[in-house]
């Protein structure tokens, strides 16, 4: 189904997605599982004075799931937690240029992921 | 990923489309045979005058091929319909409603298409009573079970000849002895099989059969649907009474006329073209098992022989699907992401497959196109996209571990 009808950008970010991988030792982690089909993200994030300095991710899901994860990465690293936190599914759909309907609820995964990691790391902190 | 060249015609001269149950090109041969019903002999058979009755003799010819490909008692038990999916929804709708009087339970296969599936539950909430039967892990039904949950009020068995996301062939000769013992009618959807092995609607004791004209290389637009003689069944819409009362609207002729000479070339061809994608297929399928974590879903040996289906543990079916197309060579899956419903395939979950598992399905299906040349691109082409996506699945990470 290459015509689901995803924008070029989607499927450069499905084709080249950045950030892939895994932080040991993270300062923070987040993962998700999709309750709508079942497909599973995570996040792991490396903060120094509250910015995201490093972020990596890995999805187990369909092309729009590994486009959006790439993109929250992008749109999250360098930036302040409490600015990352922001970071919601319309921003990322919006990076991407849009997504199909029926595709919308990945990019939830992706912020979702994002926002689990973030929450982590703050736990982290006052624990500490 | 290198840039394809491109042909004249726009169409990309190294595609490799392994996506032949979805849809089928049209053969030529096929095409210029109908061309003349798009056009000059545009006649609507119901009429009288010559143009007219060029059109319904086109009509009526291409019904006794379909006929002769089936070895049908004759051309009278071809009723044509718009599509495969209006054939099953007479087929199951007409015959229950028709012999309601005689009894009110159902059976069909879990791994039917939905377009029998559905009007039976439609069946169901009209007081019939529906019972899925389940098949083993290779997609074969389970005959043990067929014979208990048939009693003498079971109008109708529905059972495909061969399923086309596992490429199982069910053993309808033996099924159809089982349904006659107890039950009235069984009716047979060969969209997946017909063209591809040999179908003997008598010798096989089938009462009622589903084809589709498309998948037999034919042009879109057309279904037909086998009716033995002496089957009672009524119509399930109404009109003009074309197709001896049981399917009303005008007669799509360029399809029909397109599906009649799509199936006597597709019985002329089908040993020769059979046996040649038999190897090729056969190769791809032991290329692509050595990739690890690997499997094949279906049956291994009683499978349509231009198919090949798989499951790769840890990635999705969607993105296998995308990434095979960046090398220019489509396939299709029964992934939950990739499905309207986004809900995993319903024959993964009968044969067994765990909603994780069914994701990573990929479903490949040769055609007239496919050369045992392209068996090394694919197979390189599927290792490599499913060594790449595992690298970005938290799932694999876990298994090595
Ligand atoms: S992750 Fe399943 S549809 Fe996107």
């Amino acid at each position: 189904m290459a015509n689901v009808g995803y924008s070029k950008k989607v499927m450069e970010h499905f084709m080249n997605p950045r950030n892939v991988g895994v932080i040991e030792n993270p300062d923070g982690y987040g993962k998700v599982g999709n309750p709508v089909c079942g497909d599973v993200m995570e996040i792991y994030i490396k903060v120094k004075d509250d910015k995201i300095t490093d972020i990596k991710f890995r999805t187990f899901g369909c092309g729009s799931a590994i486009a959006t994860s790439s993109m929250v990465t992008e749109l999250a690293k360098g930036k302040h937690v409490d600015e990352a936190v922001k970071i919601t599914r319309a921003d990322v759909a919006n990076e991407l240029d849009g997504l199909p309907a029926q595709k919308m609820h990945c990019s939830n995964l992706a912020a979702d992921a994002l926002h689990e990691a973030i929450k982590d790391y703050k736990n982290r902190k006052q624990k500490k | 990923m290198p840039e394809q060249p491109c042909g004249s015609n726009g169409v990309q001269m190294s595609r490799i489309y392994l996506d032949n149950a979805s849809s089928m090109p049209v053969d030529f041969r096929v095409f210029e045979f109908a061309k003349p019903y798009l056009m000059a002999s545009h006649g609507n058979p119901s009429s009288l005058h010559s143009v007219g009755l060029e059109a319904k003799q086109a009509v009526e010819e291409s019904r006794r091929k379909i006929a002769e490909f089936i070895h049908a008692e004759n051309e009278n038990t071809i009723i044509f319909t718009g599509s495969a999916t209006e054939a099953n929804n007479l087929a199951v709708k007409g015959t229950a409603l028709r012999n309601i009087i005689q009894g009110k339970a159902i059976i069909a296969s879990a791994i039917e298409h939905m377009s029998v599936i559905n009007p039976m539950k439609e069946m169901q909430k009209n007081g019939f009573s529906f019972t899925s039967l389940s098949v083993d892990s290779t997609g074969v039904v389970d005959l043990k079970k067929l014979e208990n949950i048939l009693t003498k009020n079971t109008v109708l068995t529905s059972i495909m000849y061969a399923n086309n996301e596992i490429g199982t062939i069910e053993p309808i000769s033996e099924i159809s002895k089982i349904v006659h013992e107890k039950g009235k009618y069984l009716h047979v959807d060969a969209v997946a099989a017909a063209g591809r092995i040999p179908i003997d609607v008598q010798k096989d004791g089938i009462d009622l059969l589903t084809l589709s004209s498309n998948d037999l290389y034919g042009p879109q637009g057309a279904g037909a649907l086998y009716v033995k003689p002496g089957v009672k069944i009524q119509s399930v819409l109404l009109g003009g009474g074309q197709e001896r009362g049981l399917r009303s609207g005008t007669e799509n002729v360029f399809s029909i006329v397109g599906m009649g000479e799509a199936a006597r070339i597709a019985q002329q061809e089908m040993k020769q073209e059979s046996s040649r994608l038999l190897p090729i297929r056969d190769k791809l399928i032991k290329e692509i098992l050595k990739i690890d974590q690997s499997y094949l879903t279906g049956h291994p040996s009683q499978r349509l022989p231009h198919h090949a289906s798989f499951r790769f543990s840890y990635i999705e079916g969607e993105s296998i699907l995308l990434n095979m197309d960046m090398y220019d060579i489509q396939v299709s899956t029964g992934s939950a992401c990739s499905s309207k419903t986004l809900e995993p395939s319903h024959v993964l979950l009968a044969i067994g497959l765990k909603h994780e598992e069914a994701h990573g399905s990929m479903v490949i299906t040769l055609g007239r196109s496919t050369s045992m040349n392209d068996v090394e691109l694919v197979s390189k082409a599927t290792n490599e996209t499913v060594q790449r996506l595992r690298k970005l699945s938290p799932m694999s990470q876990e298994w090595r571990k």
